[in-house]
């Protein structure tokens, strides 16, 4: 049986990993190699790099750390932020990504995302959807989660399928550093709209979040940043949880 | 010298990253003496069959591989270009394997993404592995089970996981990204 993937995200600024709360306040929490290496002898089963401010300063996403991650880790993982072009794609591919995730840019150019698909396959592009409760319709929201889109979230998901998107990656704004649980809604309306992969974002702060998304939703990944950058949750004893839940999880 | 299939596919620095690691010297290449003379050839590839052989036919791969004596590894597409033909854009492949690449059923989700165990290992390359250990897929196409299948993965449809015949080994998952688990895989291979 395919199993659910627990995915740590790495949010990266000057080559350090951070994490805010709701984006803001950001704090350093160490090394993004180390930290990596770490959450592979831990069991993640994938890694995210998002370099969080690059959408805003405009700058590209490091290769040079994307070379070093592509050297030392055994697991995939994908590398966002700031990507605007097929060559920015490229880039990052040839030094060793699986996969990129593209945000902003896509929302502005959507053929980008077919562009991307054509040449390196769907399987390498996850478009990375924020999502916000604006008016109690879920809206697509980008820059950070700064600027609200006309785009209702459900349509946007399903368009981006369309367009040749292998994965979805839907972050709820609402939920992102509350650790008060995954938006379960709106991932459940996403995930059974779709059949590529949803990886749920956002919100995680304790074991049975994971477990409801999973059991709830149809999401195939759970993705979550701070709970373990700080030591709050070890992603052994998450694996475990879930297991004891009967949720299908890797443990070897 | 481990010598890794050059050719118009993604993650060809991948495999040569998860030798390193373990210690192997690669090279990449799709010069037919480098290749020849390996110990051993890789056969990557994430992409789209026909053009991977289109390429492939543009360098003459296509009759250097099957004409190889020492031990071959191929990987996902790899796998699938080894087999007589794809629904990948109609596409006819090595021809290596007796059996064909079609697309899953689109009733569940496509790609098959992540980790997945596999059944009925045989065979040198799953020396050491069990039937639960799980490995990374990334997939919308697989090969149908046939004579040669030496592991099976379980998704929407039973599928060739893995496939030998002589000298020529394959994989469907990526053990370069199968963390330890892969990492044993390809040592077998690299003990063979």
């Amino acid at each position: 049986m395919l199993k659910k993937r627990i995915i740590p995200c790495l949010d990266i600024q000057n080559g350090r990993t951070v994490k805010g709360v709701n984006f803001v306040d950001i704090i350093d929490a160490g090394d993004p190699i180390e930290l990596a290496k770490r959450y592979v002898k831990e069991g993640a089963d994938e890694l995210v790099f998002l370099d969080i401010t690059a959408t805003i300063e405009k700058r590209k996403t490091l290769v040079a750390l994307v070379e070093r991650v592509a050297a030392q880790i055994n697991i995939p993982f994908t590398v966002g932020g700031g990507i605007n072009s097929i060559e920015d794609v490229g880039a990052i591919i040839r030094a060793g990504a699986d996969k990129v995730s593209l945000n902003s840019s896509v929302v502005q150019n959507p053929e980008l995302i077919t562009q991307i698909a054509e040449q390196y396959g769907s399987q390498c592009i996850v478009v990375a959807i924020d999502t916000k409760l604006i008016d109690g319709v879920w809206t697509v929201v980008i820059h950070g989660g700064r600027t609200p889109t006309p785009l209702k979230t459900l349509d946007w998901a399903e368009r981006v399928a369309e367009l040749g998107a292998g994965e979805i990656l839907l972050t709820s704004m609402n939920n992102d550093g509350t650790k008060n649980g995954f938006a379960l809604e709106i991932t459940d309306q996403v995930s059974s709209l779709i059949n590529i992969p949803v990886i749920a974002s956002g919100g995680a702060g304790i074991p049975k979040h994971f477990k409801t998304i999973f059991t709830e939703s149809k999401a195939s990944a759970a993705l979550a940043a701070s709970i373990f950058h700080f030591g709050e949750l070890s992603i052994p004893e998450l694996k475990q949880y879930l297991k004891d839940h009967k949720i299908a999880i890797r443990c070897n | 010298m481990i010598a890794i299939i050059k050719y118009n596919a993604g993650n060809t620095k991948s495999v040569q990253n998860a030798l390193t690691r373990l210690g192997y010297k690669s090279i990449i290449t799709d010069d037919h003496d480098a290749i020849k003379n390996a110990d051993k050839v890789i056969f990557p590839g994430v992409g789209s069959a026909s053009s991977a052989m289109k390429y492939m036919k543009k360098h003459q791969l296509d009759l250097l591989i099957p004409s190889l004596i020492q031990p071959v590894l191929g990987i996902c597409l790899g796998l699938q270009l080894m087999c007589k033909s794809s629904e990948e854009g109609n596409t006819t492949c090595l021809g290596i394997f007796d059996t064909t690449v079609k697309k899953f059923p689109a009733d569940d989700l496509v790609p098959q993404m992540g980790w997945n165990s596999f059944v009925r290992l045989s065979g040198s390359l799953f020396k050491g592995i069990n039937v639960h250990d799980d490995v990374y897929y990334v997939h919308s196409y697989y090969a149908e089970l046939c004579v040669d299948t030496v592991a099976v993965c379980n998704y929407t449809v039973p599928f060739s996981s893995a496939i030998r015949r002589d000298n020529f080994y394959a994989t469907q998952f990526h053990p370069e990204k199968s963390a330890g688990i892969g990492e044993h895989i390809l040592k077998n291979f690299l003990a063979l």
